[in-house]
């Protein structure tokens, strides 16, 4: 489903992802975990094509990604992104945030999409809520809303950008539990975070990165009882301390 | 009393013809607003635009007319269109031209902040959907830019409906004119110039004054 090839990425001269391979299958939740700054936002980022990258191959779904040919618009409205800051449009009402693009990209009526809209409510639990603006919801209700926004576009695969981590700790499980269920309905997914509970229920594969490069990919039963890298054993033990 | 010699009934005499001279003023100013945002808003998209050779020329037009006294570009159009078009249009819509190319370069540098104000992730959001970048500027972007620059846009109107007097020069009869016109033909020089500042001071007092009160409301909410 979601296949990078040797992707590398420079900002200027400073290598931010050093030959990056990684396979995703379909109906599988890779987790991507690693300390700060070490090119996990950056890589999931080049998946839908919002990053650029100067090497390597990345296919979605058959498409390739960084080709002139490809219809970029059309390949990201299939791919769901969830953003760390929920990134929902302020001046825009719950509803609209998530019909706009069913409107503006699939070209559906508006009745058809606020009704989709509704459903995807329903199901992140924020139904009543349709009418409210994003500064009237708390952070969990924001991310959950942005969770619709992305699934109403129907899409093949999602990514998650640290979706858990701007939020206040009491708010982070309403999220999870959401991204859980997403996950065991048969979602192919890449999530960026360091939420390790949530890795150990629903992730198929988990991959540690540091300083751009992948250190590990590991089965989720490998990951946490036998890390092959040191730096990756180093980290575990620091984050799974408490 | 020094007041005793003057009259000021030459002002409720005259009322008629200086009311059509304020109409012009704000019909220049109101078209002049319209078009330099919409004029400002295509240089500041320009600019920031991923094209070197479109930021490149909006860069050029905006701090060349930024150079230029605005009394030069009011007569500069009032001669140039014509030239142009090969047939007069008259001191207002060469005055609209002029007010709009104008005010569009001072435009643009506030659009240009405002679009800057809104997060790139915004952005990012917005294409993240499939929206392309001409949908996300126009949905997500400018929207938010727009509401950030209100105040700012308006105080930049009350500046533009002073400098609209200039119109003078090419004896357009606007507010001002017809102020002096009066002021000329009746020999009352001082009552009438008194008399206009007093129209321009309420005017643009009683509009800064609710933009004030429109900023306290939106950062009290």
């Amino acid at each position: 489903m979601i296949e990078l090839k040797n992707v590398s990425k420079w900002y200027e001269k400073f290598k931010v992802l050093d030959n990056c391979s990684i396979k995703i299958e379909k109906s599988d939740v890779m987790v991507i975990c690693g300390p700060s700054g070490s090119g996990k936002s950056t890589l999931i980022k080049c998946i839908n094509g919002l990053e650029p990258f100067q090497e390597g191959e990345i296919f979605v779904d058959g498409t390739k990604v960084n080709d002139s040919k490809t219809n970029l618009n059309h390949l990201r409205s299939k791919i769901g992104m969830v953003f760390q800051n929920f990134e929902l449009y302020p001046h825009m009402n719950v509803l609209k945030n998530i019909s706009l693009s069913q409107i503006k990209v699939l070209n559906r009526s508006k009745d058809e999409a606020n009704e989709k809209s509704m459903k995807l409510l329903d199901r992140v639990g924020l139904k009543e809520h349709y009418s409210k603006f994003p500064a009237q919801l708390s952070g969990g209700q924001q991310q959950r809303v942005a969770i619709a926004r992305a699934l109403a576009m129907d899409p093949i695969a999602m990514l998650f950008d640290e979706p858990t981590s701007a939020l206040d700790p009491e708010m982070i499980n309403e999220v999870l539990d959401v991204m859980i269920e997403l996950a065991q309905d048969g979602m192919t997914m890449a999530v960026v975070t360091h939420e390790m509970g949530f890795a150990r229920k629903v992730a198929d594969k988990i991959l540690f990165m540091d300083e751009g490069r992948i250190e590990e990919t590991a089965d989720k039963s490998n990951f946490f009882n036998n890390p092959q890298s040191d730096r990756t054993r180093l980290f575990l033990s620091k984050i799974l301390t408490h | 009393m020094i007041l005793e010699n003057f009259d000021f009934a030459v002002i409720t005499g005259s009322i008629p013809f200086l009311w059509k001279g304020l109409q012009v003023s704000f019909y220049l100013t109101f078209l002049a607003l319209i078009g330099g945002i919409i004029f400002g808003t295509i240089l500041a998209l320009m600019r920031v635009s991923n094209f070197k050779i479109l930021s490149f020329i909006s860069m050029t037009y905006v701090n060349f007319l930024r150079s230029m006294p605005l009394i030069l570009v009011i007569f500069w159009f009032f001669f140039l269109v014509p030239l142009v078009i090969g047939r007069p249009i008259g001191g207002f819509y060469s005055a609209v031209i002029a007010f709009t190319m104008f005010e569009a370069a001072y435009y643009s540098e506030i659009i240009r902040a405002g679009l800057s104000s809104v997060s790139r992730n915004q952005i990012s959001a917005a294409r993240a959907t499939g929206l392309s970048y001409s949908q996300s500027m126009i949905y997500i972007i400018l929207p938010q830019a727009f509401r950030n620059m209100v105040p700012i846009l308006l105080t930049q109107a009350v500046i533009l409906f002073q400098d609209t007097s200039l119109v003078y020069v090419v004896s357009l009869r606007d507010f001002m004119t017809t102020t002096v016109i009066v002021a000329q033909s009746q020999s009352r020089l001082v009552e009438m110039y008194l008399f206009a500042a007093i129209v321009y001071f309420i005017i643009c007092f009683a509009f800064s004054f609710m933009i004030k009160k429109l900023q306290n409301k939106r950062l009290a909410s």
